[in-house]
């Protein structure tokens, strides 16, 4: 029950979020926030059960046919993910109340976000593969409508389908990955095939998977090539940048390589993938975002960086390198979140987000201030804040990485100098000196403004002071459960001097330096060019592959879409005389004998008519020959299955064949022949084909007269019709008790087709008003109908 | 003359048989030939003829409603006939029968009902949407 | 007699191409109505022909005689004469407004008509 309402409580408020939302006055946020603090409050009754190794599961049957099942399973690393999900939703909720406070689409807003909420709760607490996947599809949704919310604006629309575009090609190469996991092992279940990890390794699919997983959690967590994304979606408004663009979404991608960690890691080819592309990614993410002076942009990059970091952090996969991970995740949750909603309080209060622009803030938003001030110190990580154990471990795990220290370790340490350095830009600059003529506007924020940074920042202190706290509770089951065993550790702030200590020594005296030569660095034409290719450059990239697959498309569709409905046919009818005639070859059925069997006089008789009136149709010119000739064939086949023991049938065609003819003569009455035709070569074609296809109809029918006949659902009704439908006519009582479901689907369609063609007669035109004088219609001109009628239609289309 | 006498005659006698027929059809559907389509288009061809005989109005006329409501409550009544089963905890479309006096009566029946006024609805929807969309197809009701 | 059925389906189904291959969109309708009824009768030839009496049980027995005519491929008949009635009668009257508004039923005409509007 505990899990139900963790995943499905968010669902509920986005469902009723819209219509709540006018009533609720400013408390908007304060108010929603409680439902994410109750989730966080119904998680964290759940760590002690966790902590003391146990799991929680919770399974509902869906399509249990194909092992489908609506399961949720909660272990460590659920639990991280889903506490940080849920807490850091809460600081989220309430500061979107106050940044989006009087928005005419606040209710729509909060809908969004809880449906991600939920959405990404979700995901985390997935059992099944296809669960797994749907959560990860609907985060990506959201995503979208929460980038493109000002959808008013051109910008937020591009980012919007670029979000989408490029997270939803990686959720369908993580679809197939699951696909193939499940043809690997037999089951979509996860806790299940968390087991099978020796089996998936040596499995011929191993390599398949590993690229497809890989696919959807780098474009998912902005991996490099594709993080352009995630700069470009900073367009959300920043409740929605802090949350899915730094703390949660992007780090669904993180998720999915640490859930598959123990089956799929430990081989050459994870370690040096996902190692590799996470260094690259952190490394050059990092140096990109002092390339920026837009504070969003900045944090956007530097979220980047953290990604990079986690997923090498991943793909070297040792021990001390997933604790770093996980405490990672934590760190960067805490500090980034309150950056980001710090600049966005700053850019609430004086709408600009420029680094180079902004000064004296300090004066004017206190408590802001201050939360920014720790957060960002964390960030670059100094003593005694979280981010400074985080980045401990992080060196740890570099210099104990045997296959490569010294390339790891550089790597990490150069990207943190970075990191440093943006920490310094993001707090200096904004806050220290006095007021401007751009910040002297600015108001002190409102409470919804500044609580959630403070509590974060606050958090940052506390638990760099006291990491220890975390070892238990939660770093110890997540890491084990990454790892698939069991780890005990010990986070503390002080190890003594190592050199973990001196690699931050050095760091932070980089990070100086780079911060006071920022000017010359941001302007130097080395970084301008880097900037031009990795970060704009991909962006251009993206476009380029858009604009090439439409291209491909309008050709595709100008080739095979050309508007001759006679082209499609021809098409489709050739193909499938090659692949049936294809087919007779290869199974060898090449007539044989035709023994025409015992035939009267009559049913010959009846045959020939039947085929003698269809085939008059392509020789009459006049309409009423032609529906004569029809009728002809029409009625002979009632009569033939009159014959054969079919009276409903029988009865049924002719009434149908009566009402045909009716309504043929109705409508042509008012409807001149065609005078243009078929080139002779057209029609050689046409008929071509057209026998083609009568004689590989007329092969199969012969093929499967061949076969012995069985009948079992036949049977089955005519022994059932009495016994279980109380009917003594068979046919009529398939029709409404045995098969009706049918016949109900069948009766919406006529009932769709009436409707259809009550509003094709009534819609658009008036009936025509000089009918009634005119007595004699056979001389009334057909040319003349359509432009008195059509006239009066015209009128509402250009209207609207 | 598109009107004739002998048609508006013989339309007056045969359309009431016809939908005698119709309904008996309809009802004996379930244990000899017939059945509700056939049943609803003997009845949707009376009126047809009657609309042919005497103008769509008078056809409408005689029918009372619309065929849109007629295609409307066919659906209607099959759907209820299909739900009947589950207040009884049944399945969807599981047959229902009833025994009154040697008359049997169950859900299935009225699904045929169902379908019956459904198709009659269907048929006339078109035949008298298009007559009063171009209504010198059928013969001017005012000369007669 | 079923091979027999087999070719006479064999040849409405070429005549109901060869009609749908055509530029006049009657033309075209006609072909569907033949290239339903010849699948009518596929389906019928498919379910085995018998001269044998209707599927019907007769009154005062439980079950049917032996050897009556199989009513499986009957029902199914039935519901795609119904359903193609459905689909003839919406196709016809939407021509007929195609032929009030473009003043022709010439798909070719229709084609290069729209073609050119755009």
């Amino acid at each position: 029950m505990g899990l139900l309402f963790v995943v499905f409580s968010g669902f509920l408020l986005a469902l009723v979020a819209p219509w709540l939302t006018p009533h609720t006055g400013r408390a908007a946020g304060w108010l929603y926030g409680l439902l994410p603090a109750a989730i966080t409050g119904v998680l964290a009754s759940f760590l002690g059960r966790i902590a003391a190794g146990g799991t929680m599961q919770q399974s509902y049957t869906w399509v249990p046919g194909l092992d489908v099942n609506l399961s949720f399973y909660l272990d460590g690393l659920s639990l991280l993910f889903a506490l940080l999900i849920s807490g850091i939703g809460t600081l989220i909720f309430v500061y979107a109340g106050a940044y989006l406070r009087g928005h005419h689409h606040l209710g729509r807003f909060f809908s969004y976000l809880s449906m991600f909420m939920a959405a990404m709760l979700g995901l985390v607490l997935a059992d099944n593969l296809i669960t797994f996947y749907i959560f990860f599809e609907l985060t990506s949704f959201a995503s979208f409508v929460l980038i493109g919310f000002n959808h008013d604006e051109a910008p937020s629309r591009r980012a919007a389908w670029q979000a989408l575009l490029v997270t939803k090609a990686g959720g369908l190469a993580l679809l197939v990955g699951f696909v193939l996991m499940q043809q690997a092992t037999g089951t979509f279940q996860i806790s299940a095939l968390l087991e099978s990890g020796d089996l998936l390794r040596e499995h011929r699919f191993y390599l398949p998977i590993v690229l497809l997983l890989l696919a959807g959690a780098f474009t998912k967590s902005a991996q490099f090539p594709f993080y352009f994304w995630l700069p470009n979606a900073m367009e959300a408004p920043t409740p929605v940048s802090a949350y899915l663009h730094s703390a949660t979404m992007v780090k669904a991608g993180i998720y999915v390589l640490a859930r598959f960690h123990p089956v799929l890691a430990g081989t050459d080819l994870w370690m040096w993938t996902v190692g590799g592309i996470g260094a690259a990614t952190m490394l050059l993410s990092a140096w990109l975002a002092l390339q920026y002076t837009d504070m969003k942009a900045i944090l956007a990059y530097t979220t980047i960086m953290a990604l990079g970091l986690l997923t090498m952090l991943l793909g070297l996969g040792t021990e001390v390198a997933v604790e770093a991970a996980m405490v990672f995740v934590l760190v960067h949750a805490f500090y980034k979140a309150a950056l980001f909603m710090a600049a966005g309080a700053i850019d609430h209060e004086v709408h600009v987000r420029d680094v180079t622009k902004l000064r004296g803030l300090w004066q004017r938003m206190p408590l802001t201030g201050a939360a920014a001030g720790l957060a960002a110190v964390s960030m670059a990580g100094l003593p005694p804040f979280f981010g400074f154990v985080g980045k401990e471990l992080v060196y740890k795990a570099a210099t104990a990485f045997a296959p490569a220290p010294a390339v790891v370790t550089g790597a990490s340490v150069l990207a943190n100098v970075a990191l440093v350095a943006a920490a310094g830009l993001l707090l200096l600059r904004p806050f220290r000196g006095s007021v401007n003529e751009i910040t002297e506007a600015a108001h002190r924020p409102a409470p919804g403004l500044w609580f959630g940074p403070v509590v974060l920042a606050v958090g940052s202190v506390g638990l760099g002071l006291a990491p220890w706290l975390l070892d238990h509770a939660v770093l110890g089951p997540s890491a084990g459960a990454v790892l698939g065993a069991t780890v005990e550790p010990h986070l503390a702030l002080w190890h003594g001097l190592t050199l973990e200590l001196g690699l931050s020594a050095l760091t932070v005296a980089g990070g100086v330096a780079a911060y006071l030569s920022w000017t010359a660095l941001h302007t130097s034409a080395p970084f301008q060019q880097l900037e031009r290719w990795l970060g704009t450059g991909l962006d251009h990239g993206y476009d380029h592959v858009v604009d090439g697959l439409l291209a491909m498309g309008r050709w595709q569709t100008r080739l095979l879409q050309n508007g001759v409905l006679r082209r499609y046919l021809s098409t489709v009818l050739v193909a499938t005389i090659g692949l049936v005639a294809g087919a007779f070859y290869h199974y060898g059925f090449f007539g044989g004998p035709i023994a025409v069997g015992e035939v009267t006089a009559y049913e010959w008789i009846l045959s020939l008519l039947a085929v003698g009136g269809a085939v008059g149709t392509l020789f009459f010119r006049e309409r009423i020959s032609l529906i004569t000739s029809l009728g002809v064939s029409g009625f002979s086949i009632a009569l033939l299955f009159l014959t054969f023991g079919a009276p409903d049938l029988a009865k049924t065609q002719f009434l149908i064949e009566t009402l045909t003819v009716i309504l043929v003569v109705l409508i042509l009455t008012g409807v001149s022949q065609v005078e243009g035709s078929l080139t002779p070569t057209q029609k050689v074609a046409n008929g071509a084909v057209a026998v083609g296809t009568g004689a590989v109809v007329s092969g199969l029918v012969l093929a499967v007269l061949k076969l012995p006949f069985e009948n079992p659902m036949g049977e089955y009704y005519a022994q059932k019709t009495y016994v279980e439908g109380q009917g003594r006519n068979i046919v009529n009582t398939i029709l409404v008790d045995f098969r009706a479901l049918d016949t109900l689907g069948e009766i919406t369609v006529l009932l769709a087709a009436g409707f259809g063609i009550y509003a094709l007669l009534r819609l658009g035109t008036a009936p025509d008003p000089n009918a009634e004088n005119d007595p004699a219609p056979e001389d009334a001109s057909p040319q003349s109908e359509p432009i008195e009628s059509s006239a009066p239609e015209q009128t509402p289309q250009q209207v609207s | 003359m598109r009107h004739s006498v002998i048609l508006r005659t013989a339309a007056r006698l045969l359309v009431p048989l016809m939908l005698l027929f119709s309904v008996f059809l309809l009802l004996r559907g379930h244990n000899e030939t017939g059945g509700g389509f056939i049943g609803g288009l003997v009845a949707g061809i009376s009126f047809a003829l009657y609309a042919i005989a005497y103008g769509t109005a008078a056809s409408r006329a005689a029918l009372r409603t619309t065929p849109q409501q007629l295609m409307a409550v066919g659906l209607g009544i099959a759907v209820v006939s299909a739900l009947l089963p589950l207040l009884g905890g049944g399945a969807l479309l599981e047959g229902l029968w009833v025994q009154w006096q040697g008359i049997k009566l169950g859900s299935p029946v009225l699904f045929d009902v169902g379908v019956y006024l459904l198709v009659i609805g269907v048929t006339l929807v078109v035949i008298y949407e298009l007559e009063e969309h171009n209504p010198r197809l059928f013969p001017d009701v005012s000369l007669g | 007699m079923e091979t027999l059925i087999a070719l006479v389906t064999g040849t409405m189904v070429a005549v109901g191409v060869y009609l749908l291959l055509q530029r006049d969109l009657v033309r075209k309708i006609i072909g569907v109505v033949v290239l339903s009824n010849s699948i009518h009768l596929l389906i019928f030839a498919m379910g085995r022909m018998t001269r044998a009496s209707s599927p019907l049980i007769p009154p005062g027995q439980k079950y049917p005689p032996e050897g009556i005519a199989n009513p499986l491929s009957q029902a199914l008949i039935l519901t795609a004469i119904v359903i193609g009635f459905g689909l003839l009668a919406f196709s016809l009257v939407l021509i007929y407004r195609l032929y009030q508004s473009r003043g022709t039923v010439d798909a070719d005409a229709i084609i290069e008509a729209t073609l050119g509007d755009e």
